[in-house]
């Protein structure tokens, strides 16, 4: 009966399928990695999520954010307080405050920019984190400004206290766990954001994206939907920010500063933005191609730069995009092949 | 009372350099719908290079001949301006403005590192200009000459900038361009050399504002960033692509600066932006934009 | 039994008056067409109708209920639903994810952000359904924006139907398609809109089409009705006909 959808069920199945492997090779990184190795994965499944929340505005509502830096920033530093101001060291108390903290500031930041869209959204999601970055700058009796607050390895527990790092030379243990940790957390993030991109909701964003003017004529109400994927896309950028925090050992005002929703833009960009999976092997690459620029030059914004521009100029589709359509060349020219022959 | 004309003085000057800064952007995306994120950054080169050129001239050439060299930042900031709009803009024009923000992106990265790589962490002031003049008495205080100038720059910035998008020929290929691209072209107008020049000319004025503000202010890595999310709110309070906007825009950020820090430091960017918010609320295009 | 009636609705854009007092009604499960000259208003007035544009003064009954003031996510759930004349489509999304949605929206599932859009068998069955009977069914896969004219016209019309309206406005389901196509699109169009007993209004140029399909024409010139009545009626009003034809008819 539903023959067009057993098709497409079996695709996905398969796409699926060839997660496996991927999961696989991640759950092994830390047998074969060293410590240095598998803490630069680790940076970058951290920024993957952030930069999955990220797309849910670029790639599938069409809104592209300057200020995504705000929802790290914040994920960070209700970390930061929670530690400095109520000594809390569990893992998953911070994920629950920083989650709640950055979808009271992603909520409120929504309602005045999903009125926008465009350069206007742009605009205004710059200058909102900007200011957020003033505000942790300035007020450095609360957020010890420059210097930063810090949350060290040491103090963490995760999982209820089950697992710690209290005593000496604790950091391979540290990256080890922390890394399972991260990665779990990750995939969960995958397979949830997957989900809402697959879902009527989600469809309904792409709509949008697509024909404002048609969607509202199908009975949607635009903002709302806007605002709901500012939310959840805020909510996993705050998640990521969280993560981050005791891998970086503290925050400083830089995490809210603009590079850093630059550095998001870009590793969306690199990976390719009209493909699900483009902003997660965007930001993996990303940490390894910074940790590469930055070993032998100091002027790895230069770099970024000018392949950002090459990107944008040449490989619109970025890396995973270009990757599918070198693939579906090669399989339909395969496929068309012995039809030429005979 | 004198620190009151102090004040006004401070705002004006520093009205004047961020109307050059806004107009040029607000220019731009006028005429070829593009916003520029690298504006600040070109901005900053324009700063760099006049502070360069005048530190290297100061030693040789007589005071009065240094002030010939102030617009050397403008040209530069100009020329690559005329480079960058054909080989980095022009190819992006058919596709998705996503791709035309991420391109001045990117041109913003390479900028800010150039400018390390050039003329490092150290700031590079212009300051045999801001001496030669001296200073004016205002009641009890003294106040630089030099900033006397800026002001009379801004001033003969906004009027020539009016003049010329009102009253010449290019003017109006520029304002046909910016309202129906496709009629200008039908009409016989080389479109691609009116956005060379709109967009040489919104560089010019960038470069121009930082060449002037490097005398009285040090140029520093940053300052471009700074400046450019300051542009964007005058922008967004006058409204984009409107000359006028970016005037009165530029005149109540600058006055609403100086009033906040002069009370609350902390607060100054937070107000600024609280009234760009209130002004979209209430027009969302802006105090001078037209709706879209 | 009238459907919708409107009653001194005016709309002006500066001097033009592109709705000037028109008190239109249509009728239960009638196949009205919207003719007259380019700028006779026959736009503007489904404009208003389906919350597209504002009135400046008038009002709008739908099954006798005031609905002036009610915003579009409003009037489509009381009934109404439009297509648009320049193909107002979804482009970067599969014809099938363009009806699913309007079928999503109808049913107010759009707001589910942890259920698999392709899991809701219902829809999907209804979805390709509502292909079937466009005749697109084929094209399920692939994108809006690759799709031929004529698909695009009919898809365009599929979307607002898959909305189950009671009253569809069309307008020019077939401007800018071949005339083979034109027949094929509008004989699709009047099966289905016929088949499900749904009221439509429908914008047209051609007058074949319209003496062909229509049970009542009404015919617009600046802003005001000129003249409402079945094809014959139409057909032998001289002067209307004049005008339609663009040229005094020899018949």
């Amino acid at each position: 009966m539903i023959l067009g959808n057993n098709g497409q069920r079996r695709s996905i199945a398969w796409r699926w399928a060839l997660a496996i492997p991927v999961v696989v090779v991640l759950l092994a990184v830390p047998a074969f990695a060293g410590a240095y190795w598998t803490q630069l994965l680790t940076y970058g499944l951290i920024f993957a999520v952030a930069a999955l929340g990220f797309n849910l505005l670029l790639g599938y509502t069409g809104l592209l954010s300057f200020g995504h830096s705000a929802y790290l920033g914040v994920g960070a530093y209700s970390v930061a307080f929670m530690v400095r101001y109520w000594h809390v060291s569990s893992m998953e108390l911070y994920i629950l405050g920083g989650v709640a903290a950055t979808a009271i500031v992603s909520a409120l930041f929504g309602v005045v920019c999903v009125r926008y869209t465009r350069i206007f959204f742009a605009i205004l999601t710059l200058a909102l984190s900007q200011v957020l970055w003033t505000v942790a700058y300035k007020f450095f009796w609360i957020t010890g400004g420059t210097d930063g607050l810090r949350v060290p390895y040491s103090d963490l527990s995760l999982l209820g206290g089950l697992i710690h790092f209290a005593g000496d030379d604790t950091y391979n243990k540290f990256i080890h766990s922390y890394y399972y940790y991260v990665l779990v957390i990750f995939c969960a993030c995958v397979v949830l954001m997957w989900l809402i991109v697959h879902s009527p909701f989600g469809k309904t964003l792409q709509a949008i994206r697509d024909n404002e003017t048609r969607a509202r004529f199908l009975g949607v109400q635009i903002l709302q939907y806007r605002w709901l994927a500012f939310l959840v896309s805020g909510i996993f950028t705050g998640l990521a920010g969280v993560l981050w925090v005791p891998l970086n050992g503290l925050t400083t005002p830089d995490i809210l500063y603009w590079p850093q929703s630059g550095k998001i833009v870009f590793f969306t960009v690199l990976g390719g933005f009209r493909n699900f999976s483009g902003p997660i092997i965007g930001a993996v690459v990303y940490n390894f191609l910074e940790a590469w620029v930055v070993g032998f030059t100091q002027y790895w914004q230069f770099a970024l730069g000018v392949i950002l521009i090459v990107l944008v100029l040449f490989v619109p589709g970025g890396l995973v995009g270009t990757l599918l359509r070198v693939l579906t060349k090669t399989t339909t020219s395969m496929q068309t092949k012995p039809k030429a022959l005979t | 009372m004198d620190i009151l004309v102090l004040q006004i003085l401070n705002s004006l000057f520093y009205a004047s350099v961020l109307f050059l800064l806004a107009a040029g952007l607000s220019l731009i995306f006028g005429v070829m719908g593009i916003i520029n994120m690298a504006h600040g950054s070109l901005y900053a080169l324009g700063a760099y290079v006049t502070a360069w050129v005048i530190t290297f001239a100061a030693t040789a050439v007589h005071p009065a001949v240094l002030f010939l060299l102030l617009p050397a930042g403008a040209l530069v900031v100009t020329a690559a301006g005329v480079v960058i709009e054909p080989v980095l803009l022009r190819p992006l024009y058919k596709r998705p403005e996503e791709y035309q923000l991420l391109i001045t992106f990117g041109l913003l990265l390479v900028l800010e590192d150039v400018m390390r790589f050039v003329w490092g962490g150290t700031p590079l002031s212009a300051s045999p200009l801001m001496d030669a003049l001296g200073i004016v008495h205002v009641g009890e205080f003294v106040y630089p000459t030099y900033n006397l100038l800026v002001i009379a720059i801004g001033v003969f910035a906004a009027l020539g900038v009016w003049a010329f998008v009102y009253r010449t020929r290019f003017g109006v290929m520029l304002r046909a361009t910016s309202q129906d691209r496709r009629m200008a072209s039908a009409l016989g107008m080389n479109v691609g050399r009116v956005y060379v020049q709109a967009f040489g000319l919104g560089c010019f004025m960038a470069g121009l504002g930082g060449a002037i503000v490097v005398p009285s202010q040090a140029a520093v890595l940053g300052m471009g960033v700074e400046v450019l999310v300051l542009a964007f709110v005058v922008v967004v309070i006058g409204g984009l692509g409107s000359l006028e906007g970016a005037l009165v825009g530029a005149l109540i950020v600058s006055f609403v600066r100086t009033g906040v820090i002069q009370f609350y430091e902390e607060l100054e960017l937070a107000v600024l932006y609280l009234i760009a918010a209130a002004v979209l609320l209430v027009r969302p295009t802006g105090l001078f934009g037209r709706p879209q | 039994m009238s459907l919708l009636r409107t009653q001194k609705l005016v709309k002006h854009f500066g001097d033009t008056r592109a709705v000037d007092g028109v008190d239109l009604i249509v009728s239960q499960g009638e196949f009205l067409s919207l003719v007259g000259a380019n700028g006779a208003g026959k736009t503007t007035l489904v404009n208003l109708i389906s919350a597209y544009l504002q009135p400046d003064s008038g009002h709008i009954f739908f099954q006798d209920q005031d609905i002036t003031f009610l915003p579009v996510a409003d009037r489509i759930k009381a009934g109404i639903a439009r297509s648009f004349q320049l193909v107002n489509l979804f482009d970067d999304l599969s014809a099938f994810d363009n009806v699913a949605l309007a079928v999503f929206s109808r049913e107010g599932k759009t707001r589910n952000l942890f259920t698999l859009a392709e899991k809701d068998d219902a829809v999907t069955q209804e979805t390709l359904e509502v292909l079937r009977e466009f005749g697109i069914e084929d094209k399920r896969e692939t994108l809006a924006g690759g799709l031929a004219q004529g698909e695009r016209k009919l898809l365009d019309v599929a979307v607002a139907h898959a909305l189950r309206p009671k009253l569809l406005f069309l307008d020019e389901p077939t401007s800018g398609v071949s005339t083979r196509d034109k027949a094929q699109i509008m004989d699709t169009v009047s099966s289905v809109v016929r088949a499900g007993k749904i009221t439509a209004v429908i914008i047209e140029h051609d007058m074949d089409v319209v003496f062909k399909y229509s049970d009542r024409i009404v015919v617009m010139q600046e802003g005001s009705i000129l003249a409402d009545g079945s094809p014959d009626e139409i057909r032998q009003n001289g002067e209307v006909a004049a005008m339609l034809l663009g040229a005094p008819t020899s018949t």
